[in-house]
């Protein structure tokens, strides 16, 4: 059974609807990319099950499902969300940040020190004052803090200078490893998700256009839908 | 610029050293003041829990102090006339006890907190200012045609409620109830304000949709916050009543509202001890230009102006040379 079923999945913004029966698996322990053009719905996608938004279709995760839940009845549930534009809580530190986010689990701020060490260095730093890449970590960190059964990462490695890019995925890597868990990533390197994916999806104005194994991935279905 | 530590400690030494400088000075008045400023810190300190934390505004937090004040005032007039107080299911008895008073006087703003923070929390913003606010109203016009406790005219109590092994009726010793309150209370939301919850709470007025993503119910936090903010006024509320002797409705005035809204800008928002440096410096102002000049409150309002135009840190603020981060 999938830790995360997404079926027939629909969403709008007022009267202009934006997500089209769109479906997607996700197993435990399994990584799996969602990728699209810009404003082909991938973020709304991620919004309907983190119930951000209201959706129709099927979505349930370790077997429940997900439409009668708040929003933070699904972080609770064990949906770690790391959102677009990090969305830090700036004025906190950089520990306080960690200790606000924490439920109990194997994540404590000792292990996510010890995944991006950056952040140890910066405990006591607000996080306004932190660097993006700093700021991005941080909210990686912060999700992990929820002890996820599904880390979702929307875009974490936008806008950042190809070193901190390049933290980022080790990190990922090492979470994919290390820990079994389950992540959902959102971005448009497709070298790096080809390399760290299990499993690819791909959105179309709103609608699944593809998906499977990220190996089955051919150049002519990332050029037709990716542009690369 | 001054460390805060040192703003913190020379404040609470201040508060200590007038009214044992009074006493040596035989200045028993000076005694009541430095209570009524400790009293409004309360008071303040309560509002600054959800104010300064939460980034709730609310301009009704005289509904707690004034529920303070007449939980103190009825129990202690029914003590006073001998005459049962009539729950309708049960008869209590009143009492001129200062603990059993404060317990129920938090008790009952705690409660009240609770249910106005249910209705007013679901909003933001400016109509969350207004619904605080036309609870106040509601209770002070409802205490306004309360006859049965005095209605408009408010109601006496003849004699200080008392505290076993104290003379309250000495202001020296009721002078350090009220400031152990205080402490307590500054203690409490200094642990607050580090504690998950606290971080959590202040995460939420930042920005409540993120909360939510890390699994915290915003509203909750909130509402909790509320209540403990509400308790703490209320508590303010009861020792209010007890250094007057008097209850009426203006304690649950808008003015009244207002002025600890004013005192923790004063002192500096979210700071621990803002409303304490704003309650002093309203209480000073009040006694001497109030002296001078009956448009004393125009004084105040260009202190008001000017701090929030060039030191939006408060008091506090331009102390330290950190506007602080609940500004």
């Amino acid at each position: 059974m999938s830790l995360l079923t997404v079926q027939n999945l629909s969403a709008s913004y007022g009267h202009s609807q934006v997500l089209f029966d769109v479906s997607l698996s996700i197993d435990a322990g399994e990584v799996v990319a969602l990728m699209g053009r810009n404003g082909m719905g991938k973020t709304t996608t991620v919004r309907s099950i983190c119930r951000m938004m209201a959706s129709d279709g099927r979505l349930e995760f370790a077997g429940q499902t997900l439409h009668s839940l708040p929003s933070h009845g699904v972080a609770r549930l064990g949906i770690g969300l790391c959102p677009e534009g990090r969305r830090c809580f700036r004025d906190l530190t950089v520990r306080e940040n960690l200790i606000a986010a924490a439920r109990p689990g194997d994540w404590t701020i000792e292990t996510v020190g010890g995944l991006f060490p950056r952040l140890s260095e910066r405990a006591q730093q607000r996080a306004a004052s932190l660097s993006g890449g700093e700021q991005q970590m941080l909210a990686i960190g912060r999700a992990l803090m929820t002890n996820p059964k599904l880390l979702i990462l929307d875009e974490a490695t936008e806008g950042l200078a190809p070193l901190i890019r390049q933290e980022i995925w080790a990190a990922i890597a090492q979470l994919k490893q290390e820990t079994g868990m389950a992540i959902l990533v959102i971005d448009k390197s497709l070298k790096e998700l080809s390399l760290i994916s299990d499993g690819a999806v791909i959105l179309e104005r709103g609608r699944t256009v593809w998906q499977g194994r990220m190996s089955a991935l051919t150049p002519e279905v990332s050029h037709r839908y990716l542009g690369v | 610029m001054i460390p805060e530590r040192a703003i913190n400690a020379a404040v609470i030494c201040g508060l200590l050293a007038v009214p044992i400088w009074a006493v040596m000075a035989d200045e028993i008045f000076t005694i009541t003041l430095t209570t009524r400023a400790v009293i409004l810190a309360l008071a303040a300190v309560g509002l600054n829990i959800a104010l300064g934390i939460g980034g709730l505004v609310s301009f009704g937090h005289a509904v707690f102090f004034g529920l303070g004040g007449y939980a103190m005032g009825i129990l202690a007039f029914h003590a006073q006339t001998f005459t049962p107080l009539d729950l309708g299911l049960v008869s209590v008895n009143g009492t001129k006890s200062m603990p059993v008073i404060w317990v129920v006087a938090t008790a009952v703003s705690a409660l009240a907190a609770w249910v106005i923070g249910l209705l007013s929390l679901r909003t933001t913003g400016v109509y969350f200012i207004m619904i605080t606010l036309a609870f106040g109203q509601m209770f002070f016009y409802f205490t306004i045609s309360w006859s049965a406790y005095g209605g408009e005219d408010g109601m006496s109590i003849y004699v200080r409620n008392g505290f076993p092994g104290l003379n309250t009726l000495v202001p020296i010793q009721f002078f350090g109830l009220c400031f152990a309150a205080l402490c307590l209370a500054l203690l409490l939301q200094w642990r607050l304000r580090g504690s998950a919850f606290g971080l959590a709470l202040n995460a939420a007025r930042q920005t409540p949709e993120r909360v939510e993503t890390v699994g915290l119910n915003p509203m909750r936090l909130k509402l909790l916050a509320f209540v403990i903010s509400g308790a703490i006024t209320g508590l303010a509320g009861a020792l209010f009543a007890d250094l007057n002797r008097f209850v009426s409705p203006t304690m649950f005035s808008w003015q009244l509202s207002g002025e600890l809204i004013i005192l923790i800008i004063i002192g500096g928002v979210g700071r621990l001890m803002g409303p304490v440096i704003g309650a002093a410096i309203f209480v000073a102002l009040e006694h001497w230009l109030g002296g001078l000049t009956d448009f004393w409150h125009v004084w105040l309002g260009a202190i008001l102006l000017l701090i929030v135009l060039f030191g939006r840190g408060g008091v506090i603020g331009l102390l330290t040379g950190k506007a602080g981060p609940h500004v």
